[in-house]
């Protein structure tokens, strides 16, 4: 049985066959591998199980996940960059803080643009944004997020929490695909700290005098803005992984809320697809 | 002292077997794996008599095994010595703690706790033993010295579920240990701004294209065994 022989048909009717099975190169590495390693009858077993793998549950491919994750930080590399423009809006102590952020969001634009492009993908374009929340008529309900350092700093922990929750949720649509799925994982935890730092602000400015820097049941923590966010913090409250209690889990004292805290949720694409909509300029 | 010593009752998930987490369809699949999976897997069962809660490992060398259950044992390691660093932390507080920083740093404290009795309850018989940590660097009345380490062992977590991602074969770990993770790095940046205000993410842990940076097994352990009494063996680990 020739295998560069099957790719090549593969390929003839998906395109895209390297790109399921990591990369070309990759590829070739593991089916080289396989013949020295197994015996002539075992190949089409591995090459089922790759294929398995590669074609398995619908999933988002990797360039699907790429531009999705590209389209999350337009949004929050925008929101800042606004942000500091506005003349007045950040205090100067706050100012060092939302830069460093600003400049991460910013770098990780440039980043997945570069992968995407790398990958052999086309980076989707920048949407036009509404940061109002209002679809495009600008006078959505988050309208003075530009005006309010209190609601700019609400709307910046959600856009975080968010953020971590939607990197999170695609994690599984990257197993096995070694050095991406690192890169999204090494994206996904600066989205943390920046959630942490934002919360830690929220707290010092006095807007969330309790708030914590991680995430308690599903409360956003910000009192009259918490109506907005809702959906960001959906399904953030439970206390059960992979079945198991956690709450006083192994007979020690663990609260709910710690139970809660001590694990972020992740959310689908589709979910955070509602969330942002009203950001998008339709 | 021993990792679990505050146990409190016995785990009676560990004599279940497949454990409870471990769903039938892996089970079988870590059983099908390979003859070294399948021999750990007889090894593990045969070791009841040292379930972990009651019988501590000592300074005796841990080996953390092979695969996806390699993975889970090597984070169990971490929590066990981000959990038993806290409840030292909490237990003996530094010198000048603020309400504030007691309250925020028990939260952290239940945390780990919950991420290791949840390593503990999803591995069952396969889990590795309590390990015994070394904690004589570190000052617990001084709070530099304790805020220097729990920044050490905060990053450190961090760059080490980064890096065990890729090696994880399993989607539901793999979710799971993305649960983890970011929660590390919100304590990470909270004791980091302790330290330093303004330090969260700084160009020690992000590099140039906003990427935090990661580690692999390797190079964690050679820094986390500084903090552990037990020689811990990750050649079986995944690569």
């Amino acid at each position: 049985m020739n295998v560069l022989h099957l790719l090549t048909e593969i390929e003839k009717h998906d395109p895209e066959v390297y790109g399921r099975l990591d990369t070309r190169r990759t590829a070739m590495r593991q089916f080289a591998g396989l013949g020295r390693k197994l015996a002539a009858a075992a190949v089409p077993i591995a090459l089922g199980s790759m294929f398995r793998k590669a074609y398995g549950q619908t999933t988002l491919s990797v360039l699907d996940v790429l531009n999705y994750a590209l389209t999350l930080e337009y949004l929050e590399a925008e929101f800042y960059t606004t942000a500091l423009a506005k003349t007045g809006l950040i205090p100067a102590a706050a100012l060092g803080a939302i830069q460093t952020i600003s400049t991460h969001e910013t770098q990780h634009v440039a980043f997945l643009r570069s992968a995407i492009t790398a990958a052999g993908g086309m980076p989707v374009a920048k949407p036009t944004f509404d940061f109002s929340a209002g679809s495009g008529s600008g006078t959505g309900p988050l309208k003075d997020a530009f005006n309010s350092y209190q609601l700019f700093l609400a709307v910046a922990q959600a856009l975080e929490d968010t953020g971590v929750r939607a990197y999170k949720g695609q994690a599984p649509n990257l197993l096995g695909k070694g050095d991406v799925l690192t890169a999204a994982l090494n994206i996904h935890s600066v989205e943390a700290r920046h959630a942490s730092h934002i919360r830690q602000m929220n707290r010092a400015a006095g807007f969330a005098p309790t708030l914590k820097p991680w995430i308690t049941g599903e409360d956003p923590g910000l009192g009259a803005a918490n109506a907005l966010v809702a959906a960001n913090y959906a399904g953030e409250g439970t206390v059960l992984q992979a079945n198991v209690p956690i709450t006083n889990i192994g007979g020690q004292m663990v609260s709910a809320g710690a139970a809660s805290e001590a694990f972020d949720e992740p959310l689908s694409r589709d979910q955070v697809l509602v969330i942002i909509k009203p950001f998008i300029k339709a | 002292m021993n990792l679990s010593s505050n146990n409190t009752t016995r785990d009676s998930r560990a004599e279940e077997w497949p454990p409870r987490v471990l769903h039938r369809r892996n089970f079988l699949r870590f059983a099908g794996a390979s003859a070294a999976a399948a021999t750990l897997l007889v090894t593990a069962a045969c070791k009841k008599d040292d379930d972990p809660a009651t019988t501590p490992a000592g300074n005796a060398a841990v080996n953390l095994g092979t695969g996806d259950i390699g993975i889970l044992n090597y984070a169990y390691a971490l929590e066990q010595l981000e959990a038993a660093f806290y409840n030292q932390v909490i237990q003996t507080p530094y010198s000048g703690i603020t309400d504030s920083e007691k309250a925020l740093l028990t939260d952290i404290r239940d945390h780990e706790v919950a991420h290791r009795e949840f390593f503990k309850a999803a591995l069952g018989t396969m889990a590795i033993t309590g390990l015994t940590p070394d904690f004589t660097s570190i000052n617990f009345a001084d709070r530099t010295s304790v805020l220097g380490a729990a920044k050490a062992f905060e990053d450190l977590g961090v760059s080490a579920y980064n890096g065990a991602g890729k090696l994880i074969k399993d989607a539901g770990y793999l979710t799971l240990a993305g649960k983890i993770v970011s929660v590390e790095a919100r304590h990470a940046a909270y004791i980091r701004n302790l330290i330093s205000n303004g330090t969260f993410a700084n160009s020690e842990v992000i590099d140039a294209n906003g990427l935090e940076i990661h580690k692999d097994p390797a190079a964690v352990l050679a820094i986390a065994q500084k903090y552990v009494k037990n020689t811990i063996d990750a050649a079986g680990l995944p690569k």
